[in-house]
């Protein structure tokens, strides 16, 4: 276990490190200047000279980079050009409306997903069954940004029971969930399809097993063993599904924070890359690679306890 | 032939049309405006109504069809021209350098949040249809990689290679020769699946803005265009979203039709 774990952990370096100097060059490669992006085309050649330097650009690119992960190893994520603040508090102050989304969309497209799988699976091929299998091919067919814009027409500017966006802050809690329900609606509706899908045809796998009808030999009715024996062991499958999901919603609110006017981690980013703030692009960009690679990380430790057989294979 | 087949390559095939049909004809131009006749509902005219720059909607649906289509599909193309051969080379070198190698870089791809990036390219690159096809498609690699290296690596185990291999074959032609065939019928499914996920990046993509610019029509275009006039003119909104569910369903149940017709065993067990 603990020379797999020692492989795993390398790999996890590597992985983080190349990561991070993709993300640097993409960047750097990129055309446009920040010092003379910000301060316009009539700028001095000597005045966009003195900013470049001030930004910390006038060093060599391998100096810079080198600087920017020790930063960030010391939780220092550098400063924003254009806002002249640190990084760091810009990300937390995202953090209390991209994590707070995420959560919420995770929990409903849980809770539709966990009761509507269970029901196709439990009667595959009937009526329900297909009903939940044509709704989830809507689900994962529908673009979200578009079901935002239909929710907000409807719930926000026809019946007013929503707002159609921007964030009130966290003051009023009432308020600021309601202004994350629309958002959250509309990020949960293509992760509730998929994840139905996983929940049934999990389900479906274990429904073969052997233990299952020893369960129901035993006497347990079809009900019961599904729910005692069977739901416990497809969730296996669904957790890690739950897991990517969770990491993509972080990143992946980028277009339905843009519908909403949310100030999340995702519009940072979009407004960071349009003001060639290249520097919060990096952290933030860096810091979501870093989410997804330990969140991955941790759901291969967790298999590995669970099932001894994977670390000998690995 | 089933229901999912007929259904899925019905509604494919009137959308591939109607981009094919809009090189020759559309209903009306794309690019002439007619601000006094906007904003019109659905009518005899304007089967499916007029934007607010007074622009056929059927029109501009069908050229729009031509965008999605052709960034999807060539991100597809990008995706199993370069993920194919690299699958197909691990699985040949199982355990090897080279597949750990693969392998790793298709985790480290993977872990990036795909929509970041695609919008972090088209944004620095430049935003366009060509980024975005390159966007889309980087991430269409690993999927084609890891796909393939495990379908082959099971074909690998398989008799008839083992013949191939004692007649003196190299690894590169077992695999072109023996392999790719025995793998084509999943990477069509893939690449069904990955066209229709390329329809809805693509329309992402252009809806922030940073697709194919205007004047080229795309969907995206058209319902960020639309957003401020949901209420004052729902079809403007309405039709452009019902296009790309359409097409994205289309291609799904063709996906899922194909891969039942191909591997009966396989039916009803997709998830």
């Amino acid at each position: 276990m603990l020379a797999y774990l020692l492989r795993r952990l390398i790999a996890l370096v590597l992985s983080l490190a190349v990561a991070s100097v993709v993300i640097f060059l993409v960047v750097e490669v990129a055309p446009g200047d920040p010092a003379s992006y910000m301060l316009g085309i009539n700028a001095q050649p000597d005045t966009v000279a003195a900013l470049r330097s001030e930004l910390g650009l006038d060093v060599p690119k391998v100096q810079r980079y080198l600087t920017w992960v020790g930063g960030m190893l010391s939780g220092d994520f550098g400063t924003s050009y254009t806002y002249r603040t640190p990084i760091s508090e810009m990300i937390a102050d995202r953090l209390w409306i991209s994590l707070p989304l995420a959560l919420l969309a995770l929990l409903l497209s849980t809770l539709i997903a966990f009761p509507a799988g269970l029901i196709a699976a439990a009667r595959r091929g009937q009526g329900s069954d297909v009903g939940v299998m044509a709704a989830t091919q809507l689900g994962v067919a529908i673009p979200n940004f578009w079901f935002a814009m239909l929710l907000v027409a409807l719930f926000a500017i026809k019946l007013r029971w929503f707002p159609s966006g921007g964030f009130p802050g966290w003051d009023d809690p009432l308020k600021a969930l309601k202004a994350l329900t629309l958002p959250a609606i509309a990020l949960a509706l293509p992760q509730a399809a998929i994840l139905t899908r996983v929940m049934r045809s999990s389900l479906i796998d274990i429904m073969g097993e052997d233990f299952m009808r020893t369960a129901r030999a035993k006497g347990l009715s079809r009900r019961q063993a599904l729910w005692h024996h069977g739901v416990r062991n497809a969730l296996i499958p669904v957790l890690t599904i739950i897991g990517l999901q969770f990491s993509f919603l972080l990143a992946g609110a980028i277009i339905i924070e843009q519908v909403f006017f949310l100030p999340g981690l995702g519009r940072l980013v979009f407004q960071s890359i349009t003001q060639r703030d290249l520097i919060v692009v990096e952290s933030v960009v860096m810091l979501l690679v870093f989410a997804v690679i330990t969140v991955n990380f941790a759901v291969d430790m967790a298999y590995a306890i669970a099932d001894p057989r994977l670390r000998r294979r690995a | 032939m089933n229901r999912n087949l007929i259904i899925g390559m019905f509604l494919s095939l009137l959308f591939v049309a109607a981009a094919l049909l809009s090189f020759l004809w559309t209903p009306a131009s794309t690019e002439t405006l007619n601000i006094s006749g906007r904003l019109q509902a659905p009518n005899w005219d304007n089967w499916l109504g007029t934007d607010h720059f007074g622009r056929d909607i059927l029109s501009m649906i069908m050229v729009g069809a031509r965008t999605s289509i052709a960034v999807a599909l060539v991100a597809v193309g990008i995706g199993m021209g370069v993920g194919v051969p690299l699958g197909l080379a691990a699985a040949a070198n199982q355990g090897g350098l080279l597949d750990e190698f693969i392998s790793r870089l298709n985790d480290l791809i993977f872990a990036f949040p795909s929509l970041v990036i695609a919008i972090l390219i088209t944004a620095v690159f430049g935003a366009g249809a060509v980024n975005a096809i390159i966007a889309i498609g980087i991430f269409n690699i690993p999927v084609f990689a890891r796909l393939s290296r495990g379908a082959a690596l099971s074909v690998w185990q398989r008799e008839f290679i083992l013949a191939a291999r004692t007649a003196g074959k190299s690894a590169a032609r077992i695999s072109t020769e023996h392999i790719l065939p025995n793998i084509a019928n999943l990477l069509i499914v893939q690449g069904t699946i990955q066209f229709s996920l390329g329809i809805l990046a693509e329309a992402g993509l252009s809806y922030v803005g940073l697709g194919a610019q205007p004047p080229i029509p795309s969907w995206g275009r058209m319902l960020a265009d639309a957003q401020t006039m949901v209420t004052l003119a729902p079809h403007v909104a309405i039709i452009p979203g019902m296009a790309i569910v359409l097409m994205v369903l289309g291609l799904n149940l063709l996906g899922d039709g194909l891969r039942d017709a191909l591997d009966p065993r396989l039916k009803g067990r997709r998830a």
